[in-house]
């Protein structure tokens, strides 16, 4: 697919930046309409302000409320705050196992992406070698393909090689997933950056690999940030993969399988208080690095469609 | 000797060749390998539970073509892959336009509404939690006894309208179809203001000294030089449709509905149906392959340079 860039620098999309959404008025009939325009698309920014947030508030909301008045009132506000949920989530219902499944296999993956990435990345950005376009088509045409198609092979790939069911298993699973996307950004990143410095590099002695490691690394450093970030979303949430891959014991399973798992257990006589606490949980980290970062977040995701 | 040409040309190509060969091998194991796999194993009779099967030409194909069970699912998958980037590309587009050109009048110009960072770090939120996670929390709204759909309906006095079981029955298809939508508007909002952000601001100009109204603005100036991104965010989200399978893996219960992957899901990992279940694998592939090409063919327009 010959997708385009949009034709706005997504990082830049802020319309409240000077003169970026600005349309000049026509004079004064314009101020008349745009008080009723105002009241208009405020009164529906709002309320989709309200439909965006209201599950996620019904969620936390929720993990405060005791089990029988979830059962008699779906909707309402907490009688006491039952933080008992949340211990009960973290201990009888396995989150804090689940979210250290989930941290481990993310510290071997995403550091496996960015370094693995990085390195193929910058050979086939700054290097000119014999089949250097077909291996760059090779990486980014993987973003094409449903991941379904490959998905019963590839259970029984890991399956031959003993990893199924294993951490180092999902672990390479999860990098080999992420090139695409990883390269395809950070070859575009790589070319950006100034030839001379590596030539001077070289000139003085330098090995390639000290040449990258000391010098190109460092330099990439924001365009590593943004795809660690779209990485280490996609990582956390990554559900298709582990819900085939690792099936074996249930104690492995990563936090978005354990909660799912979780609430088909719970079924109609589940403890709903500790689902609500679990699900809080596990959103927390997420909402955290999204607020801390939301430009990178948002240009990075939004890079992520125009691929 | 170091600075000799061929030894620098030899000592380049070790380089290249070492720091690229762990990212090929492990790409090559577990993504090229299994998607060329999956073509020749959509032509056997292979169950996946022991090593041997029979070549057996296109008779997945033609079992698939008379499957009715499948057809449920295409369908199902089909009406997402429509209607989810109608509703969702409409949604962000109104909101993005909204948030860069709704605001009150300020002297000269009109701008974009006060807060609008607030409304796009909020209608972003969902983008970044799991589907699974979604799938959980809508789960329990849809839920016919202590759910807040039914709640809320009894609340504003809509009885009639709730469902003892929403998610079991034909209703469905709509519930993952809302959820879809619901987790997708934000990411499109933020796309579109990105896309609209880069217009400029004399064009605008131009059409409200001409006496252009906002709608009048909207479809003749910002819809048209936006659409390539409407055009990419509409393939992006039709993929993003066919592939809700968190949503109904999680939401759905067993034997209610399907779409391509969960049936291509249940086909292999409960009944052992490895062989079929890539024959389905391969209709979805056709399926994504083919929206591709529609809808580069037909949203292709003159390119508008600014």
């Amino acid at each position: 697919m010959s997708l385009t860039r949009p034709t706005g620098d997504p990082s830049t999309g802020d319309p409240s930046a000077p003169g970026a959404g600005e349309t000049p008025a026509a004079g004064r009939r314009d101020s008349a309409t745009g008080a009723v325009l105002n009241v208009f698309s405020h009164s529906f920014l709002v309320l989709w302000l309200v439909m965006a947030a209201a599950p996620v508030l019904l969620v936390v909301v929720n993990s405060l409320r005791a089990h029988g008045d979830l059962v008699s009132e779906p909707i309402g506000l907490p009688t006491g705050l039952h933080w008992e949920n949340f211990s009960n989530a973290w201990t009888s219902a396995n989150i804090g196992r689940y979210a250290l499944n989930s941290l481990i296999i993310l510290a071997g993956s995403l550091t496996g992406t960015m370094l693995l990435g990085a390195m193929a990345a910058y050979v086939l950005a700054r290097f000119t070698f014999p089949g250097s376009r077909a291996i760059h088509l090779l990486f980014v045409g993987g973003m094409m393909f449903p991941i379904f198609l490959a998905l019963v092979p590839l259970f029984f790939v890991l399956n031959n090689f003993g990893l199924l069911n294993t951490r180092p298993g999902l672990i390479v699973v999860y990098i080999a997933y992420s090139l695409p996307f990883t390269i395809f950004f950070l070859v575009s990143f790589f070319r950006t950056l100034p030839g001379g410095v590596q030539e001077a590099a070289t000139l003085d002695g330098a090995s390639h690999s000290r040449t990258f490691f000391q010098i190109m690394m460092p330099m990439a450093k924001p365009g590593l940030i943004s795809i660690g970030i779209f990485n280490f979303l996609g990582q956390w949430n990554q559900f298709v993969l582990p819900r085939v891959l690792n099936v074996g014991d249930p104690d492995d399973a990563v936090l978005p399988q354990g909660l799912a798992a979780l609430m088909v257990q719970q079924g109609y006589e589940g403890d709903w208080g500790a689902l609500y606490a679990g699900v809080t949980l596990a959103m927390m980290p997420v909402l955290v690095v999204y607020v801390t970062f939301q430009r990178q977040v948002q240009s990075g995701l939004t890079a992520g469609a125009i691929r | 000797m170091r600075y000799d040409r061929r030894y620098r040309k030899l000592d380049q190509y070790r380089f290249i060749v070492w720091f690229l060969s762990l990212p090929l091998l492990v790409y090559g194991l577990f993504v090229v390998s299994p998607f060329l796999q999956a073509f020749f194993y959509s032509m056997t009779d292979w169950t996946g539970y022991s090593s041997d099967y029979n070549f057996v030409g296109f008779d997945n194909y033609e079992r698939m073509w008379n499957d009715d069970k499948f057809w449920d699912a295409a369908r199902n998958s089909v009406l997402l892959l429509v209607i989810a980037p109608l509703i969702t590309l409409a949604m962000g587009l109104f909101f993005a336009y909204m948030l860069s050109a709704g605001g009150r009048s300020r002297g000269h110009g009109v701008s974009g509404v006060a807060g609008s960072k607030l409304y796009k770090i909020v209608y972003f939120f969902p983008q970044v939690l799991s589907l699974a996670i979604i799938a959980v929390i809508w789960a329990r709204i849809y839920s016919p006894r202590s759910g807040a759909l039914n709640a809320g309906l009894e609340t504003v006095g809509l009885d009639s309208w709730t469902r003892e079981d929403w998610l079991g029955s034909s209703w469905a298809i709509w519930c993952v179809l809302v959820v879809l939508c619901w987790s997708f508007v934000g990411f499109y909002v933020v796309l579109f203001s990105a896309a609209m952000s880069a217009i400029p601001t004399e064009i605008y100009e131009a059409a409200r000294l001409d006496g252009a109204g906002r709608s009048v603005t909207f479809f003749r100036i910002t819809f048209p030089l936006t659409w390539e991104t409407v055009r990419t965010g509409w393939i992006y989200m039709g993929i993003q449709a066919l592939d809700a399978f968190a949503l109904v893996n999680v939401m759905v219960p067993e034997h209610g509905m399907d779409v391509l992957p969960s049936y291509l899901f249940e086909k292999s990992f409960r009944d052992a149906q490895a062989g079929y279940a890539t024959t389905i694998g391969v209709a979805l592939f056709l399926i994504t392959l083919l929206f591709a090409a529609v809808m580069m063919r037909l949203g292709r327009r003159e390119r508008i340079e600014f």
